[in-house]
């Protein structure tokens, strides 16, 4: 059927989206989904823990309480698995979305993700290292984490290094390096899967390249949360920054705002994080790349909303993914990345047709 | 010059082994509206970047009120010094209204939300510009005069001393041009704007300033600088000119370069001078 153009072009007058009138209801009534979704996170399973058991185990663990004899392969399920790995699968969510709003602003593109500056390959080779060649092995079960933040940081730099100009760091420039030298280390990653001396290294790496929260332990938690609740306040105490860095550089100088000092800021705040949510999570795609703009299509594109709202809505978005993850094809577990690829992007794909939302121009 | 409230004292900008702005000097008065020509590559975009400091300059400096830009910090200079550039557009699609705010950032502490007054002070400006009734528009879906006069309710809103403009009409059309620089006029704001139609800036400027490869090549009010003589010599065109019936500042005729030979002129074609 034809379309109609004008139709196209009369967006509605009063279109403020749903969530621009009211944020602080929006906070709130996200905050209770994600607590919410976290106790059903740690209920479900193979084995369904049911809600009142998980809250009383949870309390008993906080304050130090007691559990009846036979319960305690249920309270070990709840506290020592089931627990860390949920509140991370909502740290990893909640930082990758933070993450991709910085980065989309850092590079001023609509498809800009996390990984585009070729963070997550330079983690992978270092990943990709550690399972084929066991570098690291003193590190014990940090080696993972240890080379993959290694790889990130080496890439980071590189990346850098590549893009500087005379005119600093300008957002193309960013972003073809970034493209340029992921395929460097994806190539570099292809060569290391190569020569494993085994299948079984180059299904790990694969899996791990996917996305996963297998290896989640209350030892991973303490850095990357850290890391991720600086990085949201930092970015929303920016937000009327970042801001005025979309509006251009030259706009941005106008308004008192040094793009290029904002810029290498992102750069080293989103790369950190980054590299620190490869380190315990993988490479999970999507998440950074569509949650940012689901949220601007909510709330509007004000940084100051988006960065509020964001973090919530990746951390709920992350829990339910994973507990699909564990839950679909048990005791099998699917890699994170290919559900949030198959939610993410008939999603995005239809956000993008969607008469009303404009980033990125008509 | 007394009332003196921005200049620009013997300005180079050199990039690239190549000289783009050229010791250029201009003062601005306050409350006057200096306009900025030339031909494209002139050097006018440059000399204005280094006035809302998106360019240092090699050498020279802009004063405001005697005081070195550059000794300012970025955001204390832009609370004085507020720009319409020649990029005017984002990729996010944020209300007009929003647009407008963001203003107020070179006065906004951090990240604290606008006072009354300052919402007061959008509101005023939207009234004033006559984009009221878009405030929840998205600013992607505006027309370019209506983004034009957003950007300039922006520019109001950060109630600057000095109001610089690149280029402001460009992909105006006639309508929205005349009704900018009538704004402008009317206004009492101190600007610094370059132009590239010679008859608006006649008729809005109080003083012109030619640029010619990056340097000043003449300076006065519009009667004293467009002559036949320095459109010839700058812009390589024939111009005739003449003044408006009405309010008699010049205006140009521009001849139109002879017919190739061998090609019959038009009968009318030495015609010279206005017909009404």
């Amino acid at each position: 059927m034809a379309v109609s153009l004008p139709e196209e072009t009369q967006l509605e007058p009063e279109g403020r989206p749903a969530g621009r009138g009211r944020p602080a209801a929006t906070l709130v009534a996200l905050s209770m989904t994600l607590v919410v979704s976290v106790l059903a996170g740690v209920a479900l399973g193979p084995t369904v823990v049911p809600p009142g058991d998980v809250v009383r185990f949870l309390y008993a663990a906080l304050t130090g309480g007691s559990i009846g004899a036979d319960e305690v392969t249920g309270y070990s399920i709840v506290w020592h698995v089931r627990t860390p790995r949920v509140l991370l699968a909502a740290v990893v969510g909640a930082g990758l979305s933070v993450v991709g709003v910085a980065i989309q602003a850092l590079v001023r593109n609509a498809l800009a993700d996390p990984f585009v500056l070729g963070i997550s390959s330079g983690a992978s080779v270092g990943a990709t290292a550690v399972v084929v060649f066991g570098v690291f092995a003193g590190l014990g079960v940090f080696a993972l984490s240890a080379a993959a933040f290694l790889g990130a940081l080496g890439a980071t730099v590189l990346v850098y290094l590549a893009a500087r100009g005379p005119m600093g760091l300008t957002p193309l420039r960013l972003v073809l390096t970034g493209v340029a030298l992921a395929y460097g280390f994806q190539a570099l990653m292809s060569v290391l899967v190569f020569l494993a001396p085994n299948g079984q290294a180059a299904r790990t790496v694969l899996f791990w390249l996917l996305g996963s929260l297998g290896s989640a332990s209350w030892e991973s938690l303490p850095l990357v949360t850290a890391a991720v609740l600086v990085a949201i306040v930092v970015l929303l105490r920016q937000s009327r920054s970042l801001d005025v860095l979309s509006l251009g550089d030259e706009t941005a100088s106008s308004l008192g705002v040094d793009a290029d000092a904002l810029r290498r800021g992102l750069f080293v705040l989103t790369a950190a994080v980054t590299g620190l949510i490869v380190a315990v999570s993988g490479a999970i795609g999507f998440v950074g790349l569509v949650l940012p703009h689901v949220v601007r299509i909510w709330v509007g594109s004000t940084h100051r909303r988006v960065l509020a709202v964001a973090p919530l809505a990746g951390g709920c978005f992350m829990v339910w993914v994973d507990l699909v993850a564990r839950t679909a094809f048990a005791p099998e577990e699917l890699p994170l990345g290919v559900i949030t690829a198959l939610i993410g992007v008939p999603v995005f794909v239809v956000l993008m047709r969607r008469r009303g939302y404009l980033f990125g121009g008509r | 010059m007394a009332g003196t409230v921005l200049s620009l004292c013997e300005l180079s900008v050199e990039a690239a082994g190549r000289t783009l702005v050229d010791r250029l000097s201009i003062d601005v008065a306050a409350r006057r509206i200096v306009g900025l020509v030339g031909p494209n590559g002139s050097g006018k975009s440059t000399a204005l970047r280094c006035v809302y400091r998106a360019l240092k300059p090699t050498s020279g400096a802009v004063l405001l009120d005697g005081t070195d830009l550059t000794s300012l910090k970025l955001r204390d200079s832009a609370r004085a010094v507020a720009a319409l550039t020649q990029e005017s557009h984002t990729e996010l699609d944020f209300t007009v209204e929003e647009v407008v705010a963001l203003g107020r950032t070179p006065h906004a502490r951090g990240n604290h939300p606008l006072t009354d007054r300052e919402h007061a002070l959008c509101r005023q400006a939207m009234d004033r510009l006559d984009v009221t009734h878009l405030a929840h528009r998205s600013v992607l879906t505006l027309s370019g005069g209506e983004r034009q006069r957003v950007l300039v309710a922006r520019a109001l809103v950060q109630e600057p001393r000095v109001l610089v403009l690149d280029e402001p009409t460009n992909h105006l059309d006639v309508r929205h041009q005349v009704e900018l620089l009538s704004f402008l006029r009317g206004s009492g704001l101190t600007v610094l704007t370059a132009l590239h139609d010679l008859n608006l800036a006649a008729q809005v400027c109080d003083h012109i300033a030619v640029l010619s490869s990056g340097s000043l090549v003449s300076s006065g009010s519009p009667a004293e600088v467009l002559t036949p003589e320095l459109v010839r010599k700058v812009f390589g065109v024939d111009a005739t000119v003449v003044r408006h019936p009405r309010t008699g500042t010049p205006q140009l005729l521009y001849d139109l370069a002879p017919a190739p030979t061998g090609t019959p002129a038009p009968a009318d074609a030495h015609l010279e001078g206005p017909h009404s």
